[in-house]
């Protein structure tokens, strides 16, 4: 597994989404049956890379074909997690194992203007990375390895985009913030408060999704959970029970029970097609596109292949989206001869 | 003789690592010398030291399981794995089927096959293979159907019965369906029967019959396996001549699967509570069977919520149909009755001729096996398994699901990928439709 950047971060322009989306390509020739999951981050609106679209949409064409598993993440939301963190903490003791001058819950976790706490940002990918480790890093009575998940939620190879979402939020920053009923932690993953994208789960078509649970959790609470959160969240006709589950016994340091929800959402096409309006505006008008192809191998015909490869991206969630409201019958069954006579 | 059981799988090992905890338990508790030594010898093999080794060998395809199985089995003291009888790797299988059939599997063919042959070697007699194994994953499904083919290409006259887990109906695996499909498809040319446990109907079991409030898999687990348990401990059968039954699971096949195409067998039990309550309750012999009757006719495999409106209906208003009038009709059944007074237990109701199909004759129908030693903790215990229409409803669930996926060719690029075409999918669905069709017209 490996993160690599669409947009930027600190001082770095381009390497993540360029160098990042080579070594992937390299990694699919060398190791073709080991799976890619990529966690990408995107740029948000207020980015200051101008670049950044033309960036993003050339990585995606990338990931697109060589990723197993996209989990694409928005600075805007990690942004938002921990503004929601800091308004939690806000007065709150400290917990136990939380150091002097974390950047969470100091002062520097105070947003102004254009700093962005990094360190804290990345604290919350990590988080995810770990979550989803899990299950290959302990015991559990249900596991669920990493290539699990590029089977169970990727139903056809290009629809590999899955949204991520950490419950409890508070779980990333130490605070110790009494454990809400196990419950609302399920009703949480599905909140967009709780999603590192922003997109409306709720109001789109689930394809799949994967919860992993970590921590004191029986099976007959995820599945309870599950039961009552099935009625509210549209699934695609032919996978109504695509449900993947795993258990793993050991909690995250300092709690309970935490889970990560991975979601193959048609809600991404919005993020994709705000991503194709910001390089279509760029693109039109040519701008800063010299740069680019200063540099020796790249031609404008890369510029346009990305172009359709994320439109045909688009296309194909939209034609999953249209689905939805169409009623499905059972697909009419093999018929068997039966030569007895009654 | 002996029999050599295969844990595959996560589901496979966790479920195998409680039947052998149970075994030996009972045969422990039984106080019985004949039974206890007639149960060792069937599952367990002694060692220098004494103590007990199951005769068993544990595969995965990756290490954590397997070692959870190994450390269990040696914290209870009193039994544990052989050594080196286990074979594992890191990866797993990504819940592919075909992963676990056409690249894991035949990777490490040679592997296994040599733990299996040293278990093999170690039995005085054979009396056949126990593969365990879950249908909804990749490892216990894919690999385990793999493993079995093996042991029919290597001991063409042993006997193979495979216990199957089948998955919740909704939220464990999400291409659950396929694998089931493949894997049921694939062993019913393999393997001599099938006895099945779904997760749906065990949990039911721990909710509504031992009052479990928060039902773990480690809950699950226990039911099936104290459930295996009542199947396969000694007892005397027709045939065995007064000892305990020296083969076991041939005795098994013969009674329930004498048509190659109807080998699944359901199984319940009665009684069935949370073990505070047996020393307060008492048992009779003909309320027990009188409720297992009821249950085997409406299909309920648990003593509550048994439809005792349900009657087997005249010949002649017999129809083709899923499911008439809620009744169950069986092909064969084998009742084994364990503890106090087996002897003198009334099984009438078991051998009328209207539960079941009229190509067969109910004495041919109905087998009887006792044994006068209890078993866990019951006064009276007895066991029923079943090849009837009991499986018919969440067989043709699971293929109507999976067809559905098909016609949309969800996840089949998944399957592609390791060399299980569309076709092979078409095949194994046309086979499922056939066993579909033939128990649906079992009361015809």
């Amino acid at each position: 597994m490996f993160t690599l950047q669409c947009g930027k971060q600190r001082s770095c322009k381009s390497t993540g989404s360029g160098l990042g989306t080579r070594v992937l390509s390299l990694l699919e020739e060398e190791f073709p049956d080991v799976c890619r999951i990529v966690t990408a981050v995107y740029p948000s609106a207020e980015d200051d890379v101008i670049t950044s679209p033309y960036n993003t949409v050339l990585a995606m064409q990338e990931l697109t074909e060589h990723a197993d598993c996209v989990l694409p993440v928005e600075n805007q939301s990690l942004l938002d997690i921990l503004n929601k963190i800091d308004a939690m903490s806000y007065g709150t003791k400290l917990g136990p194992g939380v150091k002097r001058n974390n950047c969470v819950t100091s002062g520097g976790s105070r947003l102004s203007g254009a700093q962005k706490p990094f360190d804290a940002m990345n604290n919350i990918v990590a988080n995810l990375l770990l979550n989803i480790t899990s299950s290959t890093r302990f015991e559990g009575s249900l596991n669920m390895d990493l290539n699990e998940i590029a089977m169970n939620l990727v139903p056809f190879p290009r629809l590999h985009y899955l949204v991520p979402s950490l419950t409890p939020l508070y779980s990333l920053a130490d605070v110790s913030i009494p454990t809400k009923r196990l419950d609302q932690m399920f009703s949480d993953a599905f909140s967009k408060d709780h999603q590192l994208i922003r997109a409306n789960l709720k109001h789109s078509l689930f394809l799949a999704s994967a919860l992993m649970v970590r921590g004191d959790v029986h099976m007959s609470d995820l599945r309870r959970n599950i039961e009552r959160l099935r009625s509210s969240l549209p699934f695609v006709s032919w996978n109504q029970e695509g449900w993947k589950t795993g258990l793993c016994s050991v909690p995250p340091v300092g709690h309970s029970h935490s889970m990560l929800a991975l979601s193959n959402n048609t809600c991404v096409k919005a993020t994709f097609m705000e991503l194709r309006d910001s390089f279509t505006k760029l693109y039109k008008k040519k701008a800063h596109l010299h740069h680019y192809l200063h540099v020796d191998g790249m031609e404008q015909s890369i510029f346009s292949e990305a172009l359709s490869s994320l439109t045909g991206l688009i296309e194909d969630y939209h034609h999953l989206d249209v689905s939805k409201s169409r009623l499905q019958r059972d697909t009419p069954r093999l018929r068997i001869a039966t030569g007895s006579s009654s | 003789m002996s029999v050599v059981t295969i844990q595959l799988g996560q589901c496979g090992n966790q479920v195998g690592q409680e039947l052998f905890d149970i075994i030996c338990n009972d045969a422990e508790q039984s106080q019985r010398k004949t039974y206890s030594t007639s149960c060792s010898a069937r599952f367990f093999r002694p060692t220098s030291k004494g103590d007990l080794v199951a005769r068993a060998v544990l595969v995965d395809m990756e290490p954590k399981v397997i070692n959870q199985s190994m450390n269990k089995a040696v914290k209870s003291g009193r039994w544990r794995y052989g050594e080196d009888s286990h074979f594992s790797q890191k990866q797993g299988s990504g819940n592919n089927w075909a992963n676990g059939y056409c690249v894991l599997g035949p990777r490490h063919k040679d592997a296994v096959e040599e733990l299996v042959r040293q278990e093999v070697e170690r039995c005085d007699a054979l009396a056949g293979f126990i593969p365990v194994m879950s249908v909804a994953g990749g490892t216990g499904s894919g690999v385990g159907t793999y493993v079995t083919q093996c042991l029919r290409d290597i001991y063409p006259t042993s006997f193979i019965l495979n216990h199957l887990t089948w998955p919740y109906g909704t939220g464990e695996v999400i291409v659950q369906n396929y694998n089931s499909v493949l894997t049921l498809a694939h062993l019913y040319q393999l393997s001599d029967a099938m006895l099945v446990h779904e997760n749906d109907t065990v949990h039911k079991i721990c909710s509504q019959l031992l009052n479990i409030k928060q039902i773990s898999f480690s809950d699950i687990n226990m039911v099936i396996a104290h459930q295996l348990g009542g199947v396969l401990q000694p007892a005397l059968t027709p045939d065995s001549y007064g000892v305990y039954s020296r083969n076991p699971l041939g005795e098994l096949v013969s009674a329930l699967a004498c048509h190659p195409e109807y080998k699944l067998l359901s199984v319940s039990t009665v009684p069935q509570m949370p073990s505070s309550s047996i020393a307060f309750s008492t048992f009779s012999w003909p309320a027990l069977l009188k409720h297992l009757r009821q249950m085997l006719i409406s299909n309920t495999r648990m003593e509550v919520g048994i439809d005792w409106q349900v009657r087997p209906p005249p010949i002649s208003e017999r129809t083709r149909s899923l499911t008439q009038g809620g009744f169950n009709t069986s092909l064969a059944n084998l009742l084994i009755l364990r503890g106090k007074d087996v002897y003198s237990a009334e099984t009438g109701g078991f051998e009328d001729p209207a539960i079941y199909t009229p190509w067969l004759r109910s004495e041919e129908a109905f087998s009887l096996w006792k044994s006068p030693v209890s078993f866990d903790k019951y006064e009276k215990f007895a066991t029923l398994v079943s090849n009837s229409q009991a499986l018919l409803r969440p067989l043709d669930d699971m293929v109507r699901k999976a067809w559905n996926m098909f016609a949309s060719r969800a996840y089949i690029h998944q399957y592609i990928k390791y060399n299980i075409s569309e076709e092979d999918f078409l095949d194994s669905f046309t086979s499922l439709e056939q066993v579909i069709s033939s128990y649906g017209q079992l009361q015809c």
